[in-house]
This record gives structure tokens, C-alpha cells and sequence, in this order.
């Protein structure tokens, strides 16, 4: 007897420790390979690398709004993705007023690359300024849309208290939806914002990349920058941090959460069209691109902890560039670019299920 | 299973059905065509059916999460096909597996028209059980929303491995020519008849099976789990271990599935296992029917798929072309749309899930009545079980 009770308190403290340097190696773990990784395609890869950065940071666009809502509202957002690509496609209706018809397109004559000069290119991007302007009615267009459902679908479902499980079937229903929705409108065609060659432009390094991604990166740039001030710097953000904290304590601490549900929605459709609209830029506008967005943006978001926008950012990057990068490896084909994200997010849920900076299991 | 019928599911499926007899009616206009629509019809309700029920016992009894359940249909299609094919030839046609004629080792009763496929059928049970193994080992101790967004991912990932790896299935070209049970028994224009009393029969099998484990002590626990893990824990149950359980269940199910669709079809390829057509579409069968009742997967399915061949169907009209050419993605629409509406407007689905305690209180109550009737004069009844809520 003496034994067993002597015995029983000693292996809980092992195993205390023994959880807590398996968090902590974890960490070091992850940090180390991805900044070893990144470094070595820095050097060897940097074509690649360059590339990586680009699309890591529309992926990290992306991440940082569905980590939001992952934080503040508590589910899984499974319409990220499809929710991306649509309100892309709005911003090529706003630009081109373009609908497919009974033959072919159909163009309405109310379009913004209509406005005097609104076509001519800036710089070497393949956009004029009607591009720039298109962005801010796709945003006000994909509120309108986000805070309907949010209405009408996830504050219902939410009120009820189904918890995460149901929230994501219906976000999964909502996104099967909407990539009907882009194919009824716009059909199953590849489409682009602006026809015709790009401009490449050499960068310092000697990679030369088309002129756009560098307008892809500034742009993801001024975005980030912009939502550290309203996290960190404004009211609205401060509640929305705490709220992804511990709603509870929010609650009594007077916040309005009504009001910072729908910032949080507003912050969400801004980073979800700029980051559809650069996605586009950098690929094509196609409807079936929307869901395998899901698995690089989940990735991300678990990878840099659910609820950490810095977190999102770093692993939004990281998963843009080991894509990227790793389809240079002959053993993989590039066919299984989006399946690097699966590994990564198997990788983090063994290592470390909370992520680099997640707080908590 | 009749009791808990309301009019909203007894007009569902009286439009559904009536629907689905009338409009192939009118396009053809001879019953024989009818019939040749329906028999492969019900066929394919069963073999969704099936995936359903696999669903069911995952997430309907326990609450795990799978919105990856293309991939284990994917494999167990595939895996069935590899064990019951012969070699293959090489050139164009490339394949593991080929074990058709080495399984058909009993000298008796014809055993290369059954034996390989009883046994792929075994097989694809068995290794999507085995995935699931893996796949939960890892994940299933962490956030519940962990799982979905892994299974979405395998599914993909294995997809992409059928396209991208040339010699291991047949690549985009798909797998053709699955020899069919008992197919050299029968002229193949009559086959349908023959497919669909097999794969009907696993179905009632499957059926009884589940509804048994359902109401056994272990399909009791699974539901305690799923209402509150921390009380089943605190009882003594091993969450994990329930958990782990009904997901490899539930996956061999799905393989199982997978199998019987690749005898139906004859012909597979990656394109089939796509995330609307073998995940969403089973999603919204359930949630139509209703999670947690095995009648409910089988009506959801009916429904759903009901509702899918109607479209096909519709198209053949002389309609406008600006419908026309939208008329599937209109159907996408609308099944993404109505698991949005029915957890809205009917979380619980057409046929709620009915609280049964066990097969032994059920029994017990029965009995009870019984001898309460025979002897009108014991003044007391004794309380009534089932009307206790479920523990």
C-alpha cells in the first residue's frame, strides 16, 4: 500500500514533465525544421522560394480571417475557400461585368474597366486603376453576403448551441452552395481578370517573377499592416482578441459581442476578397479552386495556432513556400502540390496539436 | 420504425416516389422502361444507402467527425476491383493486385463467380477499417473539428495518389471491367436483377447488424459518448478506445460500400470519388433522414438520390438552354442548400432518432404489458421503463 501511494504522486509529476518538455521540444522541433527548411530554399531554391513567399501570403490572407473566426465565433469556417473565389468572381463582375449567357458571355454595360482610363496598365501590372477600385465593392458585396448567413444561418445555429460539429456541416453546405452559385453565373471556364502577356520584372536576386505577384505581396503587406493596428492598436480589436480568449469573460466585462461578431465578419470578408482577388491575380478565376484552398488554409491556421493572426501569417508562409518548394523534389509530381499541406498538418497535429503560437491544447 | 413518421416525411416521400415512377413513365411511356430505370435505381439508393449507415455509426451514434468518406468508399471500390480482377495485361494497362483467379480457389459451386468477391468485399472492410486506424490514432484524442478537416484531406491526398501514381491503379483511366458476382450465371441484359437482390440483401444485413449493435451495451455507451464525453469518462467508459471503435466501424462499412458499387458499376475511376460525389451527397442523406437512425440513412438516401435522378432525368426535356446547361449545378445548389435548411428548419430529420435504451428493457416492458393484460386485476402497473429518459 505504502508503495502504490508513494508510487502514484511521483509518476503524475513525471508525467507532468515529461507533457511539458514534449511541448516544449515540439516547438523547438517545428520552429527549427521550418526555419532550417526555409533558409536552405532560400539559398538553393530561390526561384522557388520567391514564388512560395507569393503565395504564402494570399494563403496567409486567408489563414489570418479564418483563424479570426475560428478565435471569435468558435467553428471551423469549411466556406473559407469557396467564399474566397466568389467574392473574386464579384470583383471580375465589377470589372468586367461579365455573366456567361444562353451562347457565351453576356457583358453589361455598367462596369468599372468602362471609366476613362480605368484599363490603362499602372506601372508593369496587367491592371489599371478600375482593378484597385473593383476590390473595395467586392468587399462591401461579400460583407452584405457574410452577414446574412450570419444572420440567418450561423447566429440561429449558434443561439440554439449546436457547438462546432453542426456550425461546420453548415459552413460545408454553405460552400457546396456557393461554388454552385460561381458556376450558374459565371460556368465552369477559366477566366482572368485582364487578357494578354504579363510583364515579368528581374528582382535583385535574379529571380524574375511576373510584375503582379510583386503587387500581390505589397498588397498582403499594407493588408497585415493594417489589421496588427485594428487588433492591437483600436477598442474593437482589444474586445475581438479577448473575445477569442474567453468569450465568457468578455461577456462580463461588458463587451458588446454583437458588435464585435459583426466586426469580426467585416475584418473576415475584407481579408477574404483581398486574398480571393489576389489569388485570382496569381492564378485564374476558376469555381473548383475554392475547395482545395481548404486544406493549405486549415494547415496554416493550425500550424500557426487557431486564434493567433501571427500565427496564421508565419503559417500561411511557411505552407506557401513548402509547397512551393517541394514539387522541385523529383519524387513528387507536381500534382501533389496541395498535398504538402496535408503533411504539414499531420506533422503539426503529432508534434504539436497547438500550434507555434496556439495558447492551451 | 413506422411510429415516428410525420406528414412532412410521409408527403416527402410520397412526392419523391410518385415523381420518380411518373416522369420516366412519361419520357418513355412503357412500364418495361420504368422498371429498367428503377431496378438500377434502388441499387444505387442501397450502395448509398450503405455508405449512410457507415456515416451513421460514426457521427449519428458516437458524434465523430468524417467529411472525408470519398476516400474510404474510394478505397474499398478499389480494393475490391484489385481482388477480384484478373493480372494486368501492361501496355496501357496498369494495376497491383489481379488476384481474381488465385481466389477462386474452391472446386465446387462455381467459386470464381463468388469466392473473390466475398473475399474483396472482406478485404475492402478490412483495410478501410485499417486507414481509419491510423488515421484517428493520432488525431482523435484532439479537437473534434480536427478529424474533418484530416479526413477532407486524405480523401484528396488518396485521390491524387490514384491519378498521380501510374502503376498502382490504372491512373485517370480508371479501373474497367470488375468482373460481377455470379455475373456468368446470368444474361447480362437481366445482370441488374441479380446486383441489385445482392446488394439489397447486404443492405437488410448491414441494417440488422447495426440496429443490434445499436441497442447491444456497446452501441449504448457510443451514445453516452456522444451526448457527454466527460460523464461516459467519469463512468468508466474508455472514450478513446469508443470512439476509436466506431470510426473503424464505421470505415469498414464505407469500404464495404465502396466494394459493392465497384461490382455495380463494373468500371471505376478516380473521377467518381470526387469530394462532392462521395462525401457532401452522403452528408446530406443523413442529415435529410435523420442522424442517428439507420432508417433515416436509408430514406435520406432515397430522398437525395431521388431527387439527383430526377434532374438527370428533367434534362432530357425540351427546356431552355440557359436552364439546361445550369440544371446540375442548380442540383449542386440545391443539396448544399438543404443541409443548411433541414439543421435550420428540422435539426433532427425526417425520422428523428427514436430513444432506445436496450433490446433487454424493451423486452422486459413487453412482457410487462403482456402480463399486465392477462391479469386485469393487479391494481398497480409498474412503471413504465421506456418512458424514463434514456441514461
Amino acid at each position: 500500500m505504502t508503495a502504490a501511494n508513494t508510487a502514484a504522486p511521483r509518476a503524475t509529476w513525471l508525467d507532468a514533465m515529461r507533457s511539458r518538455y514534449r511541448d516544449v521540444y515540439g516547438a523547438i522541433l517545428l520552429w527549427a525544421a521550418f526555419i532550417g527548411f526555409g533558409v536552405w530554399a532560400a539559398i538553393a531554391h530561390s526561384d522557388e522560394f520567391t514564388v512560395g513567399i507569393v503565395v504564402g501570403s494570399i494563403f496567409a490572407l486567408g489563414a489570418i480571417g479564418l483563424t479570426l473566426i475560428y478565435g471569435v465565433l468558435k467553428f471551423g469556417h469549411f466556406a473559407h475557400g469557396d467564399a474566397m473565389l466568389l467574392t473574386a468572381y464579384v470583383v471580375f463582375f465589377v470589372l468586367t461585368g461579365t455573366v456567361v449567357g444562353e451562347r457565351g458571355d453576356v457583358v453589361s454595360p455598367l462596369r468599372m474597366d468602362r471609366l476613362p482610363g480605368a484599363s490603362d496598365q499602372i506601372w508593369e501590372f496587367s491592371f489599371g486603376y478600375g482593378f484597385l477600385l473593383s476590390i473595395p465593392v467586392g468587399c462591401v458585396i461579400a460583407f452584405a453576403v457574410l452577414q446574412t448567413l450570419e444572420r440567418f444561418v450561423y447566429g440561429p445555429l449558434r443561439d440554439r448551441r449546436v457547438g462546432i460539429v453542426i456550425l461546420s456541416i453548415a459552413s460545408l453546405g454553405i460552400a457546396i452552395s456557393m461554388r454552385s452559385v460561381m458556376l450558374i453565373i459565371w460556368g465552369p471556364g477559366p477566366r482572368l481578370y485582364a487578357p494578354g502577356i504579363r510583364d515579368t520584372t528581374e528582382l535583385p536576386w535574379g529571380t524574375r517573377i511576373v510584375s503582379d505577384q510583386i503587387f500581390i505581396v505589397a498588397a498582403a503587406l499594407v493588408v497585415v499592416a493594417a489589421i496588427y493596428l485594428l487588433l492591437y492598436r483600436t477598442a474593437i480589436g482589444r474586445a475581438m482578441r479577448a473575445m477569442a480568449d474567453n468569450p465568457d469573460l468578455a461577456l462580463v466585462s461588458g463587451i458588446n459581442t454583437d458588435s464585435v461578431i459583426r466586426w469580426t465578419w467585416l475584418v473576415a470578408a475584407t481579408l477574404i476578397t483581398i486574398a480571393g482577388t489576389l489569388l485570382a491575380l496569381q492564378s485564374q478565376l476558376k469555381p473548383e479552386l475554392g475547395f482545395t484552398l481548404l486544406l493549405p488554409l486549415f494547415a496554416a491556421t493550425i500550424l500557426g495556432g487557431i486564434g493567433s493572426p501571427q500565427g496564421a501569417l508565419i503559417g500561411g508562409l511557411i505552407v506557401g513556400i513548402t509547397q512551393e518548394v517541394a514539387v522541385t523534389f523529383d519524387v513528387l509530381g507536381a500534382g501533389y502540390k496541395f498535398s504538402v499541406a496535408f503533411a504539414i498538418l499531420i506533422i503539426v497535429l503529432v508534434v504539436r496539436p497547438r500550434g507555434l503560437f496556439g495558447s492551451g491544447a | 420504425m413506422m411510429r415516428n413518421w410525420s406528414p412532412l416525411t410521409a408527403i416527402t416521400v410520397a412526392v419523391i416516389t410518385i415523381l420518380i415512377i411518373a416522369v420516366p413513365y412519361e419520357r418513355s411511356g412503357s412500364a418495361r422502361s420504368v422498371v429498367d430505370f428503377l431496378v438500377p435505381f434502388a441499387t444505387t439508393v442501397a450502395v448509398f444507402a450503405i455508405l449512410a449507415i457507415g456515416l451513421n455509426v460514426q457521427w449519428g451514434y458516437t458524434g465523430v467527425f468524417n467529411f472525408g468518406i470519398a476516400g474510404f468508399f474510394m478505397v474499398g471500390a478499389y480494393t475490391a476491383a484489385i481482388f477480384t480482377k484478373d493480372p494486368a495485361t501492361g501496355g496501357a494497362i496498369t494495376y497491383i493486385g489481379g488476384w481474381g483467379d488465385d481466389l477462386a480457389f474452391l472446386p465446387f459451386f462455381d467459386s470464381e463467380e463468388w469466392l473473390p468477391h466475398l473475399i474483396g468485399l472482406a478485404a475492402a472492410g478490412f483495410f478501410c477499417a485499417l486507414l481509419a486506424l491510423v488515421l484517428a490514432l493520432p488525431i482523435l484524442r484532439l479537437r473534434e473539428d480536427y478529424l474533418a478537416i484530416v479526413t477532407i484531406g486524405i480523401a484528396e491526398v488518396l485521390r491524387r495518389i490514384a491519378i498521380e501514381e501510374d502503376r498502382l491503379v490504372n491512373a485517370t483511366r480508371g479501373l474497367t471491367g470488375i468482373p460481377r458476382p455470379f455475373g456468368g450465371w446470368v444474361e447480362p441484359e437481366n445482370y441488374k436483377y441479380v446486383i441489385f437482390c445482392i446488394i439489397v440483401s447486404f443492405l437488410v444485413l448491414l441494417f440488422v447488424a447495426v440496429e443490434g449493435a445499436a441497442r447491444s451495451p456497446w452501441g449504448r455507451v457510443l451514445r453516452a459518448v456522444r451526448e457527454d464525453e466527460q460523464a461516459a469518462a467519469a463512468s468508466g467508459k474508455n472514450v478513446f478506445g469508443f470512439k476509436l471503435q466506431s470510426f473503424m466501424f464505421g470505415a469498414a462499412i464505407m469500404g464495404m460500400g465502396g466494394a459493392l458499387y465497384g461490382y455495380e458499376a463494373g468500371a471505376i475511376a478516380p473521377d467518381t470519388f470526387t469530394h462532392f460525389f462521395g462525401t457532401f451527397i452522403v452528408w446530406a442523406m443523413l442529415i435529410v433522414g435523420g442522424a442517428g437512425n439507420n432508417g433515416g440513412a436509408i430514406l435520406g438516401a432515397y430522398i437525395v438520390w431521388g431527387f439527383w435522378s430526377l434532374t438527370l432525368q428533367i434534362q432530357s426535356y425540351d427546356l431552355p438552354d440557359a436552364l439546361r446547361i445550369r440544371i446540375f449545378y442548380i442540383r449542386d445548389f440545391v443539396v448544399g442548400a438543404l443541409i443548411v435548411l433541414v439543421l435550420l428548419l428540422r435539426p433532427q430529420g425526417l425520422l428523428p432518432e427514436e430513444r432506445r435504451v436496450s433490446r433487454w428493457l424493451e423486452r422486459r416492458v413487453a412482457r410487462l404489458r403482456r402480463e399486465e393484460r392477462t391479469q386485469p386485476s393487479s391494481s398497480q402497473a409498474p412503471p413504465d421503463p421506456a418512458e424514463q429518459p434514456a441514461a
